[in-house]
């Protein structure tokens, strides 16, 4: 039997069950930003966590080539951003950080792949099963956040359901 | 005010986003164009008509292929209404009864499935054979949009004298039994022989390996179902041979499985160094994945001169497991009394081509593996549900283009039945993500006429009363749920699977 890895926590597998199927178009965190709701609690972490930890942007190109930027607190996987940012990457993060998947499968620049942790084993032996694998590719659940890193850019893969537009039925325009 | 502040900044920046993105894109759909972005968006030939009809999309199946387009069309679609059939009573498909017992990371992606059905727009349906209950062109009726997701419930047979002996099992069937699966309880595999050969070189192939000769206090902790834990419990097993018809290059399971097999506790790997000559070179340029997997089974194989000295010293003799290649079964031979194998006739086949596409060809030659089980592990196979759904019989899938079944406007099909019986989780992912985008284009097309409006499953169940059958609700699989998750606390387990549907039904009151 494998070991757990790094497993997300039991609130933010909630975090991500609120994500996978909005029962609008909108993720939860976007109809509270529009409509001017806050609070101090909710996708962020516990109470009490101050937000100017949230001190590194990290930036995701999704699959229609759409920029989502969000800030990040430095030690969260890559993966826990998503998640607690509720961006709207389909499929991401099926086996919930447990390298048991490769939905969190990620493309980074040379420059900034290469100042990466070293990858085990045991994620490479996931990677292996990723469609569209590049040379910079890493699993987003093994990839920690530094203060470094504030201004990456990742890229979410293309997937052999991509080889046609991607179509949102009642999303906004993107004209 | 320091909760709202990123909150706002991340709406912000995702609506500027999404604007900007939107004019580099320029694809897309028409819909909402104009419209302030919360507004719940209309289809974009109607937004300044009345509403039009809830699309009403029906999934026959609960397995990943069902809850994956269901997710992804409910997602993506602000109005459609989705519906689940099962034909047990119990959601999950693989899941739940293909996953292995000690993978149970793999079976996170429930929690997500999970909170699908709990969508107010999503609703579950099990105990209903489609097929039988309610046949496919009354759910035509009922539905604006019908997905055919069942999966495959049978195996290809091997086609040799012998297959039908006592002692002989499709993988299919092994699995089914540990994991609780109802059709197969009575399996009651003998156990009691020394050797076991496995035919196939798949995952299927090492997870019955890897729970043969696993040690018993490891499986203990699983959800395996007890009487299995039982059996294994008494087995005598503690050789398995997994044997294919070709080479090294051609095995189909993935690194991490046989990672997890090599590290076995209480077990060694017999590798044969002669199988794997001139492999090094051969993979030096291939796709990482293959060259990475190769070159294990390569350095496990040169490890063996070690492993024989630290069992010659002394160490109890462990349970071991290998692999044969390049040789193909042609009879079961039966034993003196007929009542078991006695050993695997086999063909001696050469290579003709290389990679993915290499054949096996018999040389003539042939070898006797000694072994008193059998299981044939050379894949899963579709069967056809309904005279009015096409069916490739040759190719076990329903044939179908991007999903969209052939010949059959407003019918679809995702996952194995789409695609045939390979892939991991994220195969089928991918593919049923697929099928709902073939979905969600014709919804926005016109190609699926939506303006007539359906009963969706109020048609249904009257269909169902009239035969008898009555559904079984998320909610009630919750109840079951959680008598299995109490049952299996008592015993340290995360649950212990009910395997009597009549007991299931029992629990929620039916």
């Amino acid at each position: 039997m494998r070991p757990l890895r790094r497993g997300l926590s039991a609130s933010r597998i909630r975090l991500l069950l609120l994500w996978a199927v909005p029962e609008q178009h909108q993720s939860p965190a976007e109809r509270w930003a529009e409509r001017g709701f806050s609070s101090t609690q909710g996708l962020q972490d516990g109470p009490g966590e101050s937000s100017s930890e949230d001190q590194v942007t990290v930036h995701f190109i999704n699959r229609d080539g759409e920029r989502l930027t969000t800030t990040a607190k430095e030690g969260q996987s890559l993966l826990e951003v998503v998640v607690n940012h509720n961006l709207a990457i389909d499929g991401f993060g099926a086996c919930e950080g447990t390298l048991a998947c490769s939905t969190c499968h990620l493309i980074f620049d040379k420059e900034a792949f290469q100042k990466l942790d070293a990858i085990s084993d045991e994620e490479l032996d996931m990677l292996d099963l990723a469609y569209g694998l590049t040379d910079t590719s890493r699993l987003g659940c093994q990839v920690c956040v530094k203060k470094s890193m504030d201004g990456l850019t990742v890229r979410v893969p293309m997937d052999v359901s991509d080889m046609r537009k991607q179509l949102e039925v009642g999303k906004q325009s993107k004209q | 005010m320091a909760g709202a502040g990123p909150r706002a900044a991340l709406g912000a920046c995702r609506a500027a986003g999404r604007v900007a993105a939107g004019a580099a894109a320029g694809a897309g759909a028409g819909a909402g164009r104009g419209q302030p972005p919360w507004l719940p968006a209309l289809p974009a030939a109607r937004w300044r008509s009345s509403p039009a009809p809830p699309p009403r999309v029906c999934v026959v199946g609960s397995g990943p292929a069902g809850f994956y387009t269901a997710q992804h069309i409910l997602k993506h679609h602000g109005g459609a209404l989705v519906d689940i059939y099962e034909k047990l009573p119990v959601p999950f498909g693989l899941v739940r009864f293909g996953v292995a017992p000690d993978h149970p990371e793999v079976k996170n992606v429930i929690h997500s499935f999970t909170q699908t059905a709990h969508s107010e727009r999503c609703a579950y349906y099990g105990n209903v054979t489609v097929g039988r209950d309610v046949t496919v062109p009354e759910l035509q009726q009922a539905y604006h949009a019908v997905v055919l997701s069942y999966g495959a419930e049978d195996n290809r047979v091997l086609g040799i004298p012998g297959e039908n002996l006592p002692g002989v099992y499709s993988a299919r069937a092994f699995v089914g039994w540990y994991n609780g699966l109802p059709e197969n309880q009575d399996l009651k595999p003998d156990l009691s022989c020394e050797t076991a050969l496995i035919l196939g070189h798949g995952n299927v192939a090492l997870d019955i390996a890897r729970i043969l000769l696993s040690p018993l206090q490891l499986l203990r902790k699983t959800d395996i179902t007890d009487s299995s834990l039982a059996a294994l419990a008494c087995s005598k097993v503690k050789r398995v041979w997994l044997v294919g018809r070709r080479g090294p290059l051609q095995v189909a399971f993935t690194i991490k499985e046989l990672r997890e097999m090599i590290n076995l506790p209480g077990t060694r790997a017999v590798l044969d160094p002669a199988d794997f000559t001139g492999l090094e070179s051969a993979v030096k340029d291939a796709p990482r994945p293959r060259k990475r997997l190769t070159e294990l089974m390569i350095k496990t194989a040169l490890e063996k001169p070690a492993e024989m000295q630290a069992a010659a010293a002394g160490a109890a003799a462990p349970r071991e497991w290998g692999l044969r290649f390049q040789r193909s079964p042609q009879e079961v031979l039966p034993s003196a009394d007929g009542r078991r194998p006695r050993g695997v006739r086999m063909a001696l086949t050469r290579l003709e081509g290389s990679g993915d596409s290499a054949k096996a060809i018999p040389t003539g030659d042939v070898e006797e593996l000694e072994c008193g089980l059998v299981l044939s592990s050379i894949g899963y196979r579709s069967l056809p549900l309904d005279p009015a759904v096409p069916f490739d019989s040759q190719r076990g899938v329903i044939p179908n283009s991007s999903g969209r079944v052939e010949g059959v406007p407003g019918l679809y099909c995702s996952g194995w039945v789409k695609r045939g019986p390979t892939g991991v989780i994220i195969t089928t992912m991918n593919d049923s993500f697929d099928t709902a985008q073939s979905v969600l284009e014709d919804l926005q097309g016109g190609v699926l006429d939506v303006s007539p409006s359906r009963e969706g499953f109020g048609l249904v169940e009257s269909i169902l009363h009239s035969r008898g059958v009555r559904p079984v609700s998320f909610s009630d699989w919750e109840k079951i749920d959680a008598a299995e998750v109490a049952r299996g606390k008592a015993a340290g387990k995360p649950r212990e699977k009910i395997v009597d549907p009549a007991e299931m039904l029992q629990i929620i009151g039916h």
